[in-house]
């Protein structure tokens, strides 16, 4: 009896764990989550190992605008994740660098520039990214403590 | 993709896509993959690899009439040719982009079958990259 009482007492415990995990799981992936950035290129916006608050909803709905900072996948590394501020939207005219001329960024794609621009590989480099490899948008820092401060201009 | 999947337009096929199969984006030339349009983000398509990061392809009707594709992308291309939206149109897509890999085709029952990673021959990449 007491070995069926234990038991059950185990599989409701981890009933319990994996509801949670299912949540945790969620509310990261599609609700927003936290994200520790390293590197030069956002300097003096974002600097080395502050952490942020991210959101996943405006590019699910493709809300994105000009001037937000957002993290997205490296276009040339997959792997790698990249924070980035968004320069230009489709039908914008920017410029790049090395082929110096402007071009217009095409449909579907956004253009992202680190604010350190002399210490930053960004679309001036790899060109337009595609809107598909951006995954969330950076709300705010909360590490560290005495530079918690809102990230987005509206 | 036809004839790989859907022979006849009127009846759809429903494929297994495996998520598993590409968490480290190491996918194989031939491969039928679904990734988000570069064009738009909403749109998921469904293609088949045809290079990889630093093979040479010969392409059909893009700007260049060779090009090597960049680091951390992939060249895809639809099966009937002239009939579809790919890599031809768009250039080469990050590895960034690709959701899932077909697996199989489960609906309909008859059509049940592994899709094999293949490539024609005229479709190979000119050199490939070791």
């Amino acid at each position: 009896m007491t070995i069926l009482k234990v038991l059950g007492k185990t599989c409701g415990f981890f009933g319990y764990v994996i509801q949670y995990a299912c949540v945790t799981h969620c509310t990261f992936e599609y609700i927003g989550d936290f994200v520790m950035c390293s590197g030069p290129s956002m300097e003096p916006t974002l600097e080395s190992n502050n952490i942020l608050l991210t959101e996943h909803l405006t590019p699910r709905l493709q809300r994105l605008r000009r001037g937000d900072i957002v993290i997205a996948k490296s276009p040339s590394n997959p792997k790698q994740n990249i924070c980035k501020r968004i320069t230009g939207l489709p039908g914008d005219k920017v410029k790049g660098h090395f082929p110096k001329r402007s071009q217009v960024v095409p449909r579907g794609h956004v253009w992202l520039e680190g604010d350190n621009s002399g210490n930053s590989s960004d679309s001036r480099l790899y060109g337009p990214v595609p809107q598909g490899l951006i995954r969330s948008r950076v709300v705010c820092r909360v590490w560290p403590l005495n530079k918690i401060s809102s990230l987005t201009e509206y | 993709m036809q004839p790989a999947l859907n022979p006849e337009s009127t009846d759809t096929d429903y494929v297994f896509l495996s998520r598993w199969a590409v968490r480290d984006y190491n996918i194989r030339r031939g491969d039928v993959i679904s990734l988000s349009s570069p064009k738009d983000p909403n749109q998921k398509i469904i293609k088949r690899v045809v290079a990889l990061q630093g093979d040479v392809v010969s392409t059909m009707g893009y700007k260049n009439k060779y090009l090597k594709v960049p680091e951390g992308h992939c060249w895809v291309e639809g099966d009937h040719t002239g009939h579809t939206l790919d890599s031809n149109t768009f250039g080469p897509v990050s590895l960034g982009l690709i959701n899932a890999k077909a697996v199989c085709i489960v609906w309909p029952p008859a059509r049940w079958q592994k899709l094999e990673a293949k490539l024609p021959e005229s479709r190979k990449p000119l050199s490939i990259a070791m």
